[in-house]
């Protein structure tokens, strides 16, 4: 996952101090030099690393902090702080204009990930009750307007084209038809240019002048190295941004390009993408984010895919089943489901606070094809069998294993996973019920 | 800025030719796609020309974020005074900024540091100097030659999401067929939204064939299609695209290295070639794609893209360094014309100017 290399490196460092009950202006300068190389290696441009590493230097060797009693402790809330800082505080939304339509052009070097950006955000916008409209004026790439037709047609928004006419036409053209068609937001597919490409920055211009947008966008490629603050000064400079979109966050990259940019353009990052799919874009939260860089964990995010995810009745009703033990294997397979929905476990664990590091040993993803054995398995079954797996004797075993497609070994595999979950979630449900009643916030774990 | 014109005018001329049909949903105005912009043909003498070496191409770029890290060396080079703490500092800065990365660049420096001390250099010309054939011999020590080895020679290109693969195809096989090679391409990106009307385009534009299946295929069912039609046709190349990947995707990963097994099956006898396509302002993250490419297909080359940006592809230095692995080709704008065969010299001048 993204991040996760700087994530790693920081803590070590930070560790180091953390526990210390005295420390010198040395050991400051020491970490500090650690914090850089590794910023430097997760691609923060090296400016930004100057800025940032002095900043903490200063605060932290300050008399209250390095006097203090837990002066360790103190330097990892700077660092957190200014982390925070440098990724731009707290959350922003995108702006709607008072007068519909609100337009909102993307733009972006070639191959940052703009078509499949505008789309998901086509799809994020359905979701909050508005009617998108997407234009296409990347007229230059090869079949660029066929993608975002395709794609318009898979999140269910219309596509408004005019081959391979003038943009500014286009979005003009764009703006005209929601008026008549009942569109509310119209999203600018832009073709992707080098910030240096004079001409097409001037076609930006021309294209910002004529249908005066809301939300100008960067759509950024999380990978970027040191050149982040190059591209997004001169798109800011030229157009005046507005946010900036990261994509491809779903990669290893160290993810540094997010700081730079930030620093750079002060501009809020306001939405991330993390998938290929076409529903895999969140909203950025800077403040969670540096608190899972520096594993502190992201317990918000966690609760919120969950609720996202799982059906309140029925997260009620499966609490009730695992406190009477009535819990079965078809419930079973059901939230294993589930749980898959919220996307790849790695990601969800790394939620939880100080789980980050340890999962260092249980790389890979956990296998699409156990879910397909655990599935068939428990197809094989008869109805009474789901209900009541003590039935199983060794010949029903065999047949299951038969009918699945697996072995006998698989199957015992199950059944023994299957009664340590439920042991297991008799344990969380007792536990969340009881801490419900003391007034702490009773997370309710469907699974 | 003539070959910003250059590039204007002739994606609009190509594109008009591949006139994308309306879906349903869609609200055309036909009398809006014009034609008018349909002006200069170029595939002159001139254009020839440019095809050595790409520093005449980027550097008629006058940008000033372009010039910002050369002016930065030039400066460190008239700076007066001993070379000490702060001009290493310095030049460490200028590595970093070009993404060459912490690791690369420490060695570099210390290295060109002992040199420097031991023969007792006082210049900092001399010492940028220095510094610039280190590089070169970097890069140098991975330059291998690629031999076709039977027909015919396959291509499988590789890598994540919009480093420039279909682009860089296009150009291939327009260099090859202007070489009179017989080209064939496959589209064995069969996952992204309207791939495969994008490699067509390119392909009618290079006047090449294309074998593809329909949106969704299995990839490695398009490519053994193709090794055989390329085989019963006596192309001499076949150049494979495939769908952009992120290297941690462990379950893409493993379809890449099928379609590879794939081709060795088919194909015994025939040394392929992998190419891993890269843009030039990839950070470190390149050196995971690098490594877990490597690991999934093997690589025999790399192709830097974008090189016509302002980022310098130092990363580069560090795969070669830590993987290596040779860059065969650099990609130097958008059209079938922009790719340049890669030389090492060229690239270390590109990186610290003259
Ligand atoms: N300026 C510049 N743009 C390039 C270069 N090579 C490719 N591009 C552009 O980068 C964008 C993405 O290129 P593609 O060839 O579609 O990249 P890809 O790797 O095939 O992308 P996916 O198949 O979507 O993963 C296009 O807009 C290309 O025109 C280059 O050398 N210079
Ligand atoms: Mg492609």
């Amino acid at each position: 996952m993204a991040f996760e290399g700087l994530s790693d490196r920081l803590q070590d460092i930070l560790k180091k101090i953390r526990g210390k009950g005295k420390i010198t202006e040395e050991d400051v300068k020491v970490a500090m030099r650690e914090v850089r190389m590794a910023l430097l290696e997760a691609d923060v441009n090296f400016k930004v690393v100057k800025d940032f590493t002095n900043k903490v230097r200063e605060r932290a060797v300050g008399k209250e902090v390095l006097q203090s009693l837990t002066p360790g402790q103190q330097i990892v809330k700077i660092v957190h702080d200014e982390m925070t800082q440098l990724m731009g505080g707290s959350e922003s939304k995108l702006q709607m204009s008072t007068r519909p339509p609100t337009v909102i052009m993307a733009v972006g070097l070639q191959g940052a990930g703009k078509t499949t950006t505008v789309a998901k955000l086509a799809k994020n916008l359905i979701k909050s009750g508005r009617r998108p409209l997407l234009a296409a004026c990347d007229i230059y790439r090869p079949a660029a307007i066929k993608q975002l037709q395709v794609l318009g047609e898979q999140v269910g928004v219309p596509v408004f084209s005019m081959g391979q006419g003038d943009p500014v036409n286009i979005a003009k053209g764009a703006v005209e038809y929601s008026k008549t068609n009942n569109r509310d937001v119209i999203i600018l597919d832009t073709a992707g240019r080098l910030h240096i490409n004079e001409e097409l920055m001037d076609e930006l211009l021309q294209l910002k002048a004529a249908v005066n947008p809301e939300e100008i966008l960067l759509v950024v490629d999380a990978m970027t190295g040191q050149d982040a603050v190059n591209i997004a000064e001169s798109f800011n400079e030229k157009l005046g941004l507005t946010g900036i979109i990261l994509t491809k966050l779903d990669g290893d990259t160290r993810g540094g390009a997010a700081l730079s940019v930030k620093a750079v353009t002060g501009c809020p990052i306001k939405f991330v993408g993390v998938g290929e799919k076409i529903d895999a874009l969140e909203t950025f939260y800077p403040d969670r984010m540096a608190s899972r860089i520096l594993g502190m964990g992201d317990i918000l995010s966690l609760v919120e895919k969950a609720q996202a995810n799982f059906d309140e009745k029925k997260a009620k009703e499966m609490q009730q089943k695992i406190r009477s033990q009535e819990f079965t294997l078809e419930d079973f397979l059901d939230q294993m489901q589930q749980v898959k929905s919220m996307g790849p476990l790695e990601d969800l664990l790394g939620m939880i606070p100080g789980m980050g590091k340890q999962l260092k040993g249980m790389k890979g993803e956990i296998d699409e094809k156990e879910l397909l054995h655990v599935e068939a398995i428990i197809k094989s079954m008869t109805m009474a069998e789901r209900r009541d797996p003590a039935i199983l004797n060794g010949s029903r075993k065999k047949r299951i294993a038969r009918g699945s497609g697996t072995r006998v070994q698989e199957v015992n595999r199950l059944l023994k996973q299957f009664e340590e979950t439920k042991k297991m979630m008799k344990q969380l449900t007792d536990m969340t019920g009881k801490k419900g009643k003391k007034g702490m916030p009773s997370i309710k774990f469907p699974f | 800025m003539a070959w910003l014109d250059k590039i204007k005018g002739r994606k609009k001329n190509e594109s008009a030719e591949n006139e994308a049909a309306a879906t349903e949903k869609v609200i055309t105005e036909p009398e809006a796609a014009s034609n008018e912009e349909m002006t200069e043909d170029i595939s002159s003498e001139a254009e020839e020309k440019r095809k050595r070496g790409w520093l005449d191409k980027i550097r008629n770029s006058l940008s000033k974020t372009r010039r910002n890290l050369t002016d930065k060396i030039e400066g460190l080079v008239k700076r007066t005074g001993d070379i000490d703490d702060d001009f290493w500092e310095e030049l460490e800065d200028i590595l970093i900024q070009a993404d060459v990365g912490v690791k690369t660049t420490l060695e570099l420096i210390k290295n060109i540091r002992s040199r420097v001390k031991k023969e007792g250099i006082k210049e900092a010309r001399e010492v940028i100097a220095l510094l610039r054939a280190e590089v070169e011999a970097m890069l140098a020590a991975n330059e291998t030659e690629t031999v076709p080895a039977g027909k015919p020679h396959v291509i499988l290109v590789v890598g994540v999401n919009g480093a420039g693969k279909t682009t860089s195809i296009a150009k291939m096989a327009n260099k090859y067929k202007n070489e009179k090679q017989k080209v064939l391409l496959a589209a064995a990106d069969t996952y992204r939204a309207a791939a495969i009307d994008q490699l067509q385009t390119w392909a009618d534009r290079a006047g090449v064939e294309l074998i593809k299946h329909n949106e969704g295929s299995d990839p490695g069912a398009v490519v053994f299609d193709a090794i055989a039609a390329a085989k019963a046709r006596k192309n001499d190349i076949l150049i494979i695209d495939t769908a952009g990947r992120l290297q941690n995707k462990t379950n893409l990963m493993k379809e890449i290295s099928k379609v590879k097994k794939i081709i060795e099956r088919e194909l015994p006898e025939n040394q392929s070639e992998v190419l891993l396509v890269l843009d030039a302002a990839t950070g470190q993250n390149a050196i995971s794609q690098a490594r877990l490419f490597q690991e999934a297909t093997g690589i025999s080359g790399i192709i830097l893209t974008k090189l016509d940006g302002t980022a310098k592809g130092g990363i580069v230095l560090a795969i070669a360094d830590e993987l290596k692995l040779p860059v065969k080709y650099v990609g130097v704008g958008e059209t079938m014309d922009d790719l340049r065969e890669f030389s090492s010299a060229v690239f270390a001048e590109a990186l610290f100017g003259e």
